[in-house]
């Protein structure tokens, strides 16, 4: 269980949001909606420990985030704007290190997870001539390969084509039946149709013209 | 037991990422070892060929040019990583972050330090050095390189989010690398004379050993700040 409790954003002493408190439970996906520039990014740095609030705690079952950090990023798989793939490996390169990296119990085929975000037949180009999507698609073939309950996903969805946004979608829902935790921010419409499914408006959250 | 072994996996998994993505750049390593060749041929152009006179200042250059080519070498350290998003997902790996970048580091050395260590020889021909000095030398080397790397990567850590970093990287940077060209150049000059230079090694020595053990948690915190 995710507990933001009673969290304020600062950038460039104004007030981007205050007194946020939401809770995410096992089984739920979370969509942060907001305009541009209302600190959805902010709010994720914030959730992951990227940064720190200026005021505020973020709980990860019931402990503060800072004080189990290890622990917490065991169980914590985020993806923001910038990917964290490097361009000049291959994308079965780049798999093979955030597989190793984070060892997971299970054997994973990476062949196979590639195959499943259609890069069959790239595994062994580099990751800097692929296209925007297809680099995207490394990246989040990594939700393929982890067994980490909470996923922190910023704009998931960006130059992917529309049948990938549906596999992915799908991909969340089965995660969130399984008793993960999906949190995301997106432009795009999202199309489940769940009891497991719901929108914090961060806009309810912002403060205005108020600094510091 | 499992998690000390799963520490250092990571750790190499690190330096095996590093490597490869080395070798696809293959400049990025030559680049600043012909920098550092270069300037050291350039003082025999430009003073004259006098063999006395090269062995008098050849410490201070060699040490010079290795400092300034270091300082090139620096910026693709963190910069890349904090560029393509990898930086963020390194902090945000289930290890202590000051372990990882020990990892950054030392693949850092590997490509930028060991191959001025394996050029030396040549150089100590340009330079006409005799065989005792440029063994003291390449001992100095040794030893200096690493903390230089271990320094570098602390000023590298506080300057990566700034849009031009480079020039505050070199103002942060050689006032810290003083001491380690003072001893060096103070070691060789002994050697030169037929004296022991012991002394000056294990001084040398025991800053490295400091650098290893302070300097990954200083660019830990150096990276958290900055990424924040």
């Amino acid at each position: 269980m995710l507990h933001c409790n009673m969290l304020t954003a600062v950038r460039e002493d104004r007030i981007l949001f205050k007194e946020l408190s939401f809770i995410i439970n096992p089984g739920e996906i979370v969509q942060v909606a907001g305009p541009n520039g209302v600190g959805k990014t902010t709010l994720f740095r914030l959730i992951i420990g990227l940064s720190s609030p200026y005021s505020g705690e973020i709980l990860w079952q019931g402990c503060s985030i800072f004080e189990q950090r290890e622990s917490f990023h065991r169980q914590l798989l985020y993806l923001g704007h910038k990917t964290g793939i490097k361009p000049e490996l291959t994308p079965l390169e780049n798999l093979q290190f955030f597989h190793k990296l984070h060892v997971t119990e299970e054997d994973v085929d990476l062949w196979h997870v590639l195959a499943l975000v259609g890069l069959a037949g790239y595994e062994d180009v580099s990751t800097a001539q692929l296209s925007a999507g297809q680099q995207r698609r490394v990246a989040l073939a990594r939700l393929w390969m982890n067994d980490c309950p909470l996923w922190v996903l910023d704009e998931p969805f960006t130059a992917i084509d529309k049948s990938g946004i549906k596999v992915l979608q799908s991909l969340f829902v089965k995660h969130a039946q399984r008793g993960g935790m999906v949190l995301l921010t997106t432009h795009q419409d999202m199309t489940i149709n769940s009891s497991l499914f719901r929108k914090v408006e961060l806009q309810h959250f912002a403060a205005g013209e108020e600094y510091v | 037991m499992p998690r000390v072994k799963n520490m250092f996996n990571a750790f190499f998994q690190v330096i095996v990422k590093e490597l490869t993505g080395a070798f696809r750049h293959r400049s990025d390593i030559l680049n600043p070892v012909w920098f550092f060749i270069i300037v050291v041929t350039l003082f025999p152009l430009g003073i004259g060929t006098d063999p006395a006179l090269l062995q008098r200042i050849a410490p201070g250059i060699v040490w010079v040019a290795a400092l300034l080519a270091a300082l090139l070498s620096f910026e693709r350290l963190f910069k890349d990583d904090y560029i393509d998003g990898s930086l963020e997902q390194l902090m945000l790996a289930p290890y202590p972050l000051a372990w990882l970048v020990s990892a950054k580091v030392l693949a850092h050395w590997l490509l930028t330090g060991l191959p001025v260590l394996l050029v030396s020889p040549l150089l100590a021909a340009f330079l006409a050095l005799d065989i005792n000095t440029y063994f003291a030398l390449f001992l100095t080397l040794l030893i200096g390189t690493p903390i230089l790397s271990l320094l570098g990567a602390i000023g590298v850590a506080l300057t990566v989010g700034l849009r031009k970093g480079g020039i505050l990287l070199s103002l942060i940077m050689l006032p810290l690398c003083i001491p380690i060209l003072i001893f060096s150049t103070m070691a060789i000059d002994a050697a030169a004379y037929g004296q022991s230079y012991i002394g000056l090694l294990a001084l040398l020595g025991a800053m490295l050993i400091a650098a290893i053990t302070l300097a990954p948690f200083a660019i830990a915190a150096a990276l958290r700040v900055s990424v924040s």
